[in-house]
Formats: C-alpha cells, structure tokens, sequence
C-alpha cells in the first residue's frame, strides 16, 4: 500500500468530517437540511455545482476515453458542457423562482396533484440511485486499485461516508464537501495539464503532432471515429448529455441554496467556467496519458482506462503525485454521491412522506426527522445494490441517467414553463412515456445484451443503440403533448400566477 | 398578513407583457442557436469526413470546431448575463409597481 495515498485518504476524510462536523451545527430545520438556509453565494454555488457535476465518471473516464480513443472521447467533455446553456438559458431561474426543496416542489406549484408529485419523486429517485451505483460501483474498483482495500471494504467505506455528511450535515456540509473537491480537483487537473504542456513546451502543434504517432491508432487517434461508429448512436448519445443535466434532480437541487434567481443565475456562470475550463484540461490528461503512459499500460490497469489519469500523475510526479491524484479521485467520488444521497432523500422525505403520506400536516420536527431517516435507507439501499451489482459492468448507467433525466424530465419542466395549455394529464403521461421508455430501450440495448457476454446477458439485442435518448426524448415531448391534448382540463388561471412568479418571483 | 400578490393584473399589466415579450425573443432564438451549433458538430463527424482537414498545423477542423463550442458556450453565458440585466431592472419595475398597488 501506498503510504503517501492511504494519509492523503485519511485527511479528506479528516477535513470532510471536520465539515459535517460544523454543518450539524447549523443544520436545525428543515430548510436548513435540504437547502442549507438558502444562503450559499453565487461563487460558492457555482463551485459546489461543478463539484456536484464532475464526477469520477468526468475525470477518471473521459481522461481514459481520450488515452485511448483520441477525439470521441472529448464527446462527453463538449455535451457536458454545452448542457449547462440549456440550465442556463431555460430552467435555472424559474426552478428558484418556483421551487422550495426538490424537482417536484416547481412542477406542483403548477399543477398540485400527489399523483404528479409521486412521478417526479418517482423519477428523481430513479436517476438518482443509477447514478449512485455507476459511481459507488466505481469507487470500489477505483480504491481498490489505489489503496489495495478490497471493493466491498471501499464500497462500504464510501457509503458510510456519504451517510454521515447528509444525516448529520444535509445540504451545508454537501455544499461544502463539493466545494473542497471541486477546488482540489481543479488544482490537481492543472498541475498535472501544466506539466503535459510543459513536455510539449507549451505547443499545440508540438502537442498534436506528437500524438500523430504515438498511439496504436496511429494518426486516427486525432480524428473522430473511433469509439462511435454508429451516426445514430452518437446522435443519441449527445442528445442525452446536452438535455440530460437540465433534468438531473441532484444538480436542480443545488439552485435552492441561493436566496434569489439572479443569484441561481450567477452561479450557473460561475460553474460554467469551471467546468468548462476543467474539460479543456481533459484534453491534456487524454494526451498526456496516451504519450507518457501509453495504451497498453493504461488497458493493463484496467481494461476501461479509468486509471489512464492516476497513471499520468505517477509518470510525471511518482508516488507523491499519484497520490495526490488518486486522493483527488476519491474526493471526487465522495462528493458526488453526497449529492445524490440527498437529492433521492430530499424526494421521499419531502415528497412522499410530507406531501403524499402526510398531506403537509408534518411538523418540522417530524420533516427534519424523516429527512435523515430516508437518507439513511437511500444510502444502505444504494449500498446494497452496488454491492450487488460490484461484479458487472455498470458505466452505462451514468448515461442512462441522464436519458432518463432528458426524456422524462425536461419535457415535463420546459412545457411547466412555457406552455400554457399544458396539464396535469400532460405532465404525468410525459414523465412516464419519457422514464418506461429510456428504461426499457435500455433493458433490450447492447449495454445489456451481448451474444459474446460482455453485458450483463447474453444474447443478441433488440434495440440497436447504446443510448435510447434519440427515440426516449422524443417520447417524453410526445407523451407530455399527447396527455394534454387527450385531456379537456386546463387550468389558466394557475399558469398566469405560475408565469408571474417563473419569470418575476414575485 | 401578507396578501396573494394580484397575479392576473401583474400579468396583464404592460410592463410585464413588454418582459415576457423581450425574453421570448432573446431566449428562443438563442436556445435554438446554441443547440444546432452543438449538433453540427456531431453530424459533421458522423457523417462526413470535412472536418478531418487540417486546419492549423497538424490541428485538423474537428478540434477547432471542438473548442469553438467551448467559446460559444462562454459568449453566451456572458451575453445572457448581460442581457438579463435589463430583465432585472424591468422586473424590479414589476415588482414596485404590484407592492405600489398593494400599498394603495
């Protein structure tokens, strides 16, 4: 075992639990618990959000994906950014203006139906906890890998860890958690960008040029092709992640710790820098793992090339950088699935316990209560199936998250907002169509099925495309149009008030 | 006691049609902008080999094209910041209009 590695471990979980420890102080109510109080700045929220976002899937993944497959892999660093326009421009501010604790909060101040609220809850719940394994399942591998502790061991470790920050701390100490790991994770990726350009001496060209031959693909590695070789399935693919970060809960949840929708403006642009400057430096790790580790080193690790960015830090720094780095991974793990913890939390608790089961008569005592006891069952629930699940291959769920999220709900969120004539009938058939329909594409998709047994069966598939969101998006629109038009109700008295308030917040 | 606010006569009001008005017309335009430049990128790739033309140096269009939606995706954060201050002035406009009536 790494020394270096395992101290390095042991001080993010040092400063982490110090964190919680003066979040529990301040975490008394309610809104307290799923907001923080609401008083996070712009600064602040746009660096927890991009702590919330980029995952390990981001950082571990996409430097992996560049290593070894050249240009496709930057697909995902270009949508993932992209998709903050789509926060930016349509759902950001009227989600504040709207919205109290979660998702469904703003889709109810429109229509005030359990039945919409239970789908909403229903659909958060469900990205959310696909997430949560892809990225727990991954922590185990990873740590692993890095620490030499067995995957159940890390997996366990990882969701202790999480439970602790959101039952004790709730949204202040998840805030502050993401923000740390967003800070560590842009210095880490810097120092490390830093160096590859310094190899090249600070030349594109030098750098490009060097990459023509220093792969197996030769000069194909710089062109696109690689990877996807499916038009169709690239489409798919890019539709999901440009309108998938929109509709995912645990990034929607993070507008509500800021006290105004100029503010929930402010730090989307924050984060968008950030984030937009980390995945430019993805190019760097990508090409600085494929010349200085090379592919067959990084595929000996591990076959997905999730180690390609450890792996670079440990030829350009040794076993002090590779520790550093392999500690920034793990923080960035850790704070990802914080947020989603309390983001699938926030929907029982608030949504299915407070408004569905208690019909809004709960008192605070009793909200804040269920709050923390909900986090607790995601978290064991999570563990659970990631433990389950340890042994097969689960990245596709990260992307089926966020087909799930474009399909079932940004439809449902956009019509809330602009579409006058749209309904309850709307709303829920538009959640449904959009999350049965992602769902079942993908359970008859090659991520599932695979004559070789790659997949988690064996057999041919039905459905050609990894990604269903070519066909699940359209769905979700559809179904949404569809049920409203199916349905006589309109209620426009309700979206003047919605309109108002969306766009004034008044 | 706070009262409702009057949602219909803030809605009916010209001030506020002037917003919606305003916005409508920046956001969609925009939103459409953003998500075909976007989308051109992947097309490109997918079904065409143009953007496999050197472009400088051993940089070929793809990798442009790549970092071109990087800057397209800042200019439009920091042109909608820009915009939107004109909407917060107008709804501040709004707002001291409806606690003005309230008041009255």
């Amino acid at each position: 075992m790494n020394t270096t590695a395992f101290s390095l471990f042991l001080g993010i979980v040092a400063i982490t639990l110090i964190i919680t420890y003066f979040a529990s102080k301040r975490t008394k109510s309610t809104s307290e618990f799923y907001t923080g109080g609401g008083g996070l700045t712009g600064w602040q929220n746009g660096l927890a959000i991009a702590g919330d976002y980029m995952s390990a899937a981001s950082f571990l993944g996409i430097a992996g994906s560049i290593a070894l497959a050249g240009f496709d892999g930057f697909f995902y660093s270009i949508g993932f950014l992209v998709a903050y326009l789509v926060v930016l421009y349509l759902i950001a501010e009227p989600l504040r203006n709207l919205g109290k604790y979660t998702m469904a909060d703003m889709i109810a101040a429109r229509f005030d139906d359990k039945k919409i609220r239970g789908v909403a809850a229903l659909n958060t719940i469900a990205i959310s906890t696909f997430y949560m394994i892809a990225q727990l399942v991954g922590a185990g591998s990873l740590i692993r890998l890095l620490l030499g502790l067995d995957a159940v061991t890390s997996i366990v470790i990882v969701g202790v860890l999480m439970t602790i920050y959101v039952v004790f701390g709730g949204m202040t100490a998840t805030s502050w958690v993401q923000i740390t790991k967003a800070v560590l994770l842009m210095a880490g990726t810097f120092i490390i960008s830093l160096i590859v350009f310094a190899k090249f001496n600070f030349s594109l060209t030098e750098m490009f040029n060097h990459l023509k031959t220093a792969t197996p693909l030769g000069e194909a590695f710089l062109n696109p092709g690689n990877k996807y070789k499916v038009p169709l399935d690239t489409l798919s693919l890019n539709l999901a992640l440009v309108l998938g970060t929109a509709g995912l809960p645990h990034i929607l949840i993070r507008f509500f710790t800021v006290k105004d929708a100029p503010t929930a403006r402010s730090s989307v642009v924050y984060a968008t820098w950030i984030i937009g400057i980390f995945y430019i430096m993805t190019v760097f790790l990508g090409f600085g793992a494929a010349a200085f580790v090379g592919a067959d080193a990084i595929t000996a690790q591990d076959k997905g090339g999730n180690l390609a960015a450890p792996l670079l830090a440990q030829a350009l720094g040794g076993d002090f950088l590779f520790a550093f780095i392999s500690a920034v991974a793990f923080a960035t793990i850790l704070a990802v699935v914080t947020g989603l913890v309390l983001s699938a939390a926030s929907a029982f608790a608030h949504d299915f316990y407070g408004h569905i089961i208690k019909k809004g008569t709960a008192t605070e005592k009793q909200q804040l209560k269920a709050a923390r006891w909900a986090s607790v069952g995601v978290s064991v629930l999570s563990i659970i199936l990631a433990l389950f699940a340890m042994k097969l291959n689960v990245a596709f769920l990260v992307s089926l998250a966020f087909a799930v999220a474009a399909s079932a709900n940004l439809p449902v969120l956009v019509f809330t907002i602009f579409w006058k004539r749209f309904n309850t009938a709307g709303a829920i058939t538009g959640m449904l169509t959009g999350l049965i329909s992602a769902l079942l594409l993908v359970a008859i998709s090659p991520s599932v099925w695979d004559p070789a047994g790659k997949a988690i069966f064996t057999g041919e598939a039905l459905f050609p495309l990894t990604n269903p969101g070519i066909i699940s998006i359209p769905l979700g629109f559809i179904g949404a149009i569809i049920g409203t038009l199916l349905s006589s109700k309109s209620d426009i008295k309700k979206y003047t008030e919605v309109m108002v308030k969306a766009n004034t917040g008044i | 006691m706070e009262t409702k606010p009057d949602y219909n006569r803030i809605s009916a009001s010209q001030n506020f049609k002037q917003l919606m008005l305003k916005k409508k017309r920046f956001l969609f335009p925009m939103t459409l902008f953003f998500l075909v430049f976007y989308f051109l990128l992947p097309v490109l790739t997918s079904y065409s080999k143009v953007l496999n033309e050197p472009a400088i140096g051993p940089i070929s269009w793809a990798w442009m094209f790549a970092f071109a939606q990087f800057i397209m995706t800042w200019a439009l954060c920091m042109i909608y910041s820009r915009k939107s201050v004109q909407f917060d002035k107008a709804i501040e406009e709004i707002k001291q209009e409806a606690a003005g009536r309230k008041q009255a």
